[in-house]
């Protein structure tokens, strides 16, 4: 089979390519698109680092086939801040010292804007289950967890300290 | 990879055409967290997928004559979206928003958790516990079938190579009735059943149970429908000997495997004792009580 074009959004903008019926998502940003700060880790959505929102709804870009993009609205983690201007889960990210080695760092970004565009108010047991998806080797998690929870509260105006 | 053919038909019957004129293998592809990771392990390999997701109302959750439609392809995370679906079969929402992460729960379906036939699919007991249906488009046309005539093992489903499934039906909820999921895994977030329990009861004005369906996951080849777990529950209040019945009748039902999981002892020990915690939930729900399922 011939490839298949196709039409989509991606961080705002309209964005078109050429793929394979079997490629996935996570393929064509990386290696067609050049969009590389969304990460393999384990191609089989159990590690998250892959993460992207479609339509407002976080899922595993490994997980999805380039083609089914066709007609949908696809933020990766390149489309997190705007312009220069982190968002304030990358802003905590950075002081809260959430990431060593920074493989799964995108994903739970981009996992954690999901959560702060749906509740701006999670709590701690909310925001590790919604994370769950998301593995990283490295931190603990707990840097992750704080940097989350005080990215809430600076989206809600409260001061962070 | 050997050549794939993709294609995404925008109605039923095109679906249908395309399925049963495929020369190979052409796999049903909805929500994909599944099949995409078979597709890359070579365990499947499809001459053709068939993407539902373009078809109308197969993403979707509307209500009709007190019970709900379902679209086939519908992410498990809408229907958690959903207040009065949630409100009116929390087990069957619960139990979608236990398979896998969130990432998962954006995307994948009740279809595909069905047809997938994995005996461990959380969905699926629930789903039966609540005495679901589904329909089923084919080339003679459509037909209904209860989600228990689906999954016949490991893998397969008695769905012909023409057929998938279209929508899910729950039924109106019978007053004083409640339904609940619970499944045990060793860890508090992302696995895999070692035992899922589905249980929904309906009870008359004194608490006593006028009717049961009890279901179990992840302990045989396919989810199992226990009517003699059931017939524990009616004409019974949920005490102590009630429990010891369901719990004894949980155990018998129970055929499973061996695996990392958990010995085949083990599975069937907490069967019972996860029968006994369902049901409790679920009479708590019929009697108006707020009982969270789900972990």
């Amino acid at each position: 089979m011939s490839k298949i074009h196709v039409t989509t959004t991606i961080n705002g903008e309209p964005a078109e390519f050429l793929c394979e019926p079997h490629q996935t998502l996570l393929d064509v940003l990386r290696n067609e698109l050049n969009l590389t700060g969304s990460k393999e880790g384990c191609a089989s959505g159990d590690c998250g680092a892959c993460s992207v929102i479609v339509d407002g709804r976080l899922m595993c870009s490994c997980l999805m086939l380039a083609v089914e993009s066709t007609g949908h609205e696809v933020t990766t983690i390149e489309g997190v801040a705007k312009g220069d201007e982190l968002h304030p889960v990358q802003r905590q990210f950075l002081q809260h010292a959430a990431l060593q080695c920074g493989f799964c760092t995108p994903g739970l970004i981009v996992a954690a804007k999901a959560l702060l565009d749906r509740n701006t108010n999670p709590t701690e047991t909310e925001a590790r289950y919604w994370l769950a998806g998301n593995l990283c080797r490295c931190t603990g998690y707990d840097k992750v967890i704080r940097a989350v929870l005080d990215a809430a509260a600076e989206m809600r105006g409260e001061t962070v300290a | 990879m050997p050549s794939l053919n993709y294609v995404a038909p925008a109605t039923v019957q095109e679906a249908v055409r395309l399925l049963a004129g495929a020369s190979g293998l052409a796999k049903v592809l909805s929500g994909g967290t599944d099949l995409l990771v078979q597709l890359r392990s070579g365990r499947t390999r499809p001459e053709l997928i068939v993407d539902t997701k373009k078809i109308p109302g197969i993403i979707g959750i509307r209500e009709e004559n007190g019970g709900f439609v379902i679209g086939a392809a519908t992410p498990g995370m809408a229907l958690f979206e959903h207040p009065t679906l949630k409100q009116t079969w929390p087990g069957v929402v619960e139990a979608a928003n236990l398979i896998g992460s969130k990432q998962v729960q954006g995307r994948a379906s009740l279809a595909g958790n069905l047809c997938n036939a994995s005996p461990a699919a959380d969905s699926v007991p629930a789903m039966i516990a609540a005495g679901a249906t589904c329909l089923i488009a084919g080339s003679d046309g459509t037909r209904q079938a209860k989600v228990e005539d689906i999954v016949t093992g490991p893998g397969r489903t008695s769905l012909a190579r023409d057929e998938f499934i279209v929508e899910f039906r729950l039924p109106k909820r019978e007053p004083r009735s409640g339904d609940a999921y619970l499944r045990f895994i060793p860890r508090t977030e992302m696995d895999i059943a070692v035992v899922g329990c589905g249980v929904c009861v309906t009870l008359d004005a004194n608490g006593v149970c006028t009717a049961a369906r009890v279901v179990l996951g992840a302990v045989a080849p396919t989810p199992v429908l226990v009517p003699e777990a059931a017939a524990a529950l009616v004409g019974h209040k949920l005490d102590d000997a009630t429990l010891e019945m369901l719990d004894a009748a949980a155990r018998r039902a129970c055929n499973p495997i061996d695996d990392k999981r958990g010995t085949i002892d083990y599975r069937t020990k907490v069967a019972g004792v996860l029968a006994r915690r369902t049901a409790a939930i679920a009479f708590n729900r019929a009697s108006g009580g707020k009982s969270a399922g789900g972990h």
